[in-house]
């Protein structure tokens, strides 16, 4: 596990936007990562961090103005099937079933006939046996976000890059979903880059933590999680590094009365709570 | 309070369907208030001279057909609600054919030639049903023709405007300033420049159908949200293949909404058309009539026209609902 072979180098990356009026927002500065063959590496950050646009950029749906995005030496220009994506809203295509949604990939590379074989086997593997011939809006949220994940997992991937899949979800759904990724990631041994906002499901999930920071957005520390591949949410070590990314995030000790609340905000709180 | 008017004015899904009350008293009622019509056309005796034997077959099929639907009803659960549901309906029909029947054939309060009974209509429905029919079928061929053709070309134009910008920048402003002209304007001009009626017609019935469906077309796919497309893209498709895959399944909805609305514009233009330079069809049939000032003719189209069109829009309502049971609310 120690020399690991490199699979995507981010080195100098910058990428910046501009609103309607021409006025710029950093979203990410001189970012450079290596993320290596098989780990499971989480960004995590506050909100305008930049984190979603770095794996957008690894996905070949966004370019930098500078710097380079290389998986194996080859610089990312567009998506590509060896990249596999799950949006935080699942994206399934509505007006196909959960069964033809992950067969999908093996379509639009015309290899259907060659693999239609495995199409089974990746919904048995994310736990959607029998509703093969749902659609889309017959399912549930977590459901609707394990078809995505198959429907990715199906390319057979070099990475696996998971934008927030699980921000849109209850709790219960959530910790169960999170299981079900860390099997994945067990057996199938992709490389699986996530997004999250979430302390609690980076340190369960991954390998590595890379801490990043907004205006102008940049990883500031990148963690290593050194726990025993079954983790658990109640044991002491999990809880000590939660608390040590939190404190990285500034987050840590702050009681909710310490925080200070805008006035203005207060009253529209107030305001809507009765027109409710 | 709020809450429980709320729960109080908001019918069960299940029920919402069929909420007259499901009781038999309102079915007897309706199957009694048809066989009242039929015993005022028996009995009452008429002021105008009229075949009435016709009108009194229609009843008795009506009344027959009512019993035998509720004979089935009672091992079919799901027949018997919507019996029930229509029966205060079918009641209403049956009063409204008593007091027009005593109103017009009875009394002679509503005159001939241009107030004709339901009797009179059904009969000359009888006594005219091969022109009728043929008729019927001269329409239909136009008909179907030109709204196939309409789609076709609707649609076609409409990916390409949806889909390519260079056909959008040039074909989009056309669509949008001859689109909205109504058809019939054409009429004169498709008179002088094709060589029949039937081609003219047709052209015309292209001209109303084409411009909603490329329309609907046109915006279904530029409407397709953005992460359909990347979604695709990430999972291996190329440009094609989002048209085909993504864009094009993510308009169909659209594709039958412009289809309902050109199939409204194709009546209207049918009827027109054929009224103004045909020789065959219900419009031209309905201006024959009235030009022999045989009114009971022209109701008689009407009525044709009423079934005739409503069939038709029922089919593509039942295959909207098959093509789109994957979108949510319309599966049952």
């Amino acid at each position: 596990m120690s020399k690991q072979e490199i699979l995507i180098n981010i080195s100098g990356v910058n990428r910046v936007y501009y609103d309607t009026t021409g006025r710029p927002t950093v979203a990410l500065q001189d970012v450079d990562l290596d993320i290596k063959k098989g780990e499971f590496i989480t960004f995590i950050g506050p909100s305008g961090c930049g984190k979603t646009t770095l794996l957008r950029l690894i996905a070949g749906l966004d370019t930098p103005q500078s710097g380079i995005v290389s998986i194996e030496g080859q610089p990312i220009e567009k998506p590509g099937h060896e990249r596999g994506f799950v949006f935080q809203q699942a994206a399934l295509f509505p007006w196909k079933t959960v069964a033809v949604n992950i067969a999908i990939g093996l379509k639009a590379r015309n290899i259907y006939k060659q693999k239609s074989q495995n199409i089974q086997d990746y919904i048995d593997l994310i736990g959607l046996t029998g509703f093969e011939k749902a659609y889309p809006h017959e399912i549930s949220g977590g459901m609707a976000q394990r078809v995505a994940i198959a429907r990715a997992l199906i390319n057979e991937p070099k990475v696996l890059l998971l934008d927030e899949p699980l921000g849109a979800l209850d709790a219960f759904t959530r910790i169960e979903l999170q299981t079900t990724i860390r099997n994945i990631w067990e057996k199938t041994g992709t490389t699986i880059v996530l997004v999250t906002h979430d302390v609690d499901e980076a340190v369960f999930l991954s390998n590595r933590i890379a801490i990043m920071t907004a205006r102008p957005g940049r990883i500031s520390e990148v963690i290593t999680v050194n726990l025993k591949p079954e983790r658990d949410r109640n044991d002491d070590d999990f809880i000590i590094l939660r608390r040590k990314v939190l404190e990285k995030l500034e987050l840590a000790g702050k009681h909710w009365s310490s925080r200070l609340v805008d006035p203005l905000e207060q009253a529209s709180i107030s305001g809507v709570g009765e027109a409710i | 309070m709020t809450k429980r008017i709320n729960k109080k004015s908001e019918p069960e899904p299940v029920q919402s369907a069929y909420w007259k009350p499901q009781s038999g008293l309102w079915y007897i009622a309706a199957v009694a208030s048809v066989l009242i019509a039929l015993a005022v056309d028996i009995f009452v005796p008429d002021s105008q001279f009229v075949n009435t034997l016709p009108y009194r077959v229609f009843l008795g099929i009506f009344i027959v057909t009512l019993i035998v639907l509720w004979i089935i009803s009672i091992k079919v659960n799901a027949l018997r609600k919507i019996l029930y549901h229509q029966a205060q309906f079918i009641f209403a029909v049956g009063i409204v054919l008593a007091v027009w029947d005593l109103l017009s054939t009875k009394s002679n309060i509503l005159q001939l030639p241009f107030f004709p009974g339901p009797a009179q209509i059904i009969s000359v429905i009888f006594s005219e049903r091969e022109t009728l029919l043929i008729s019927s079928f001269y329409s239909l061929r136009l008909f179907s023709i030109g709204l196939l053709l309409g789609t076709l070309l609707g649609i076609s134009t409409g990916i390409l405007i949806g889909w390519y910008r260079q056909w959008f920048y040039w074909l989009f402003p056309i669509l949008k300033v001859i689109g909205i002209i109504p058809s019939i304007a054409w009429i004169p001009i498709a008179v002088v420049v094709f060589p029949n009626s039937f081609i003219a017609g047709l052209f015309l019935i292209v001209i109303a159908s084409w411009f909603p469906v490329a329309f609907m077309v046109s915006v279904g796919i530029a409407s397709t949200p953005k992460v359909y497309y990347e979604a695709a893209r990430t999972l291996g498709a190329n440009e094609r293949f989002l048209l085909t895959h993504v864009a094009i399944p993510n308009a169909v909805p659209d594709i039958f909404t412009g289809l309902t609305t050109a199939t409204g514009f194709s009546f209207l233009t049918l009827i027109v058309s054929e009224m103004i330079g045909a020789k065959a069809g219900l419009g031209w049939y309905i201006n024959w009539a009235k030009t022999w000032s045989a009114y009971d003719k022209v109701y008689a189209s009407i009525v044709i026209m009423a079934i005739v069109f409503s069939i038709i829009l029922a089919v593509l309502n039942s295959t909207r609902n098959y093509v789109l049971r994957w979108k949510k609310g319309i599966s049952k």
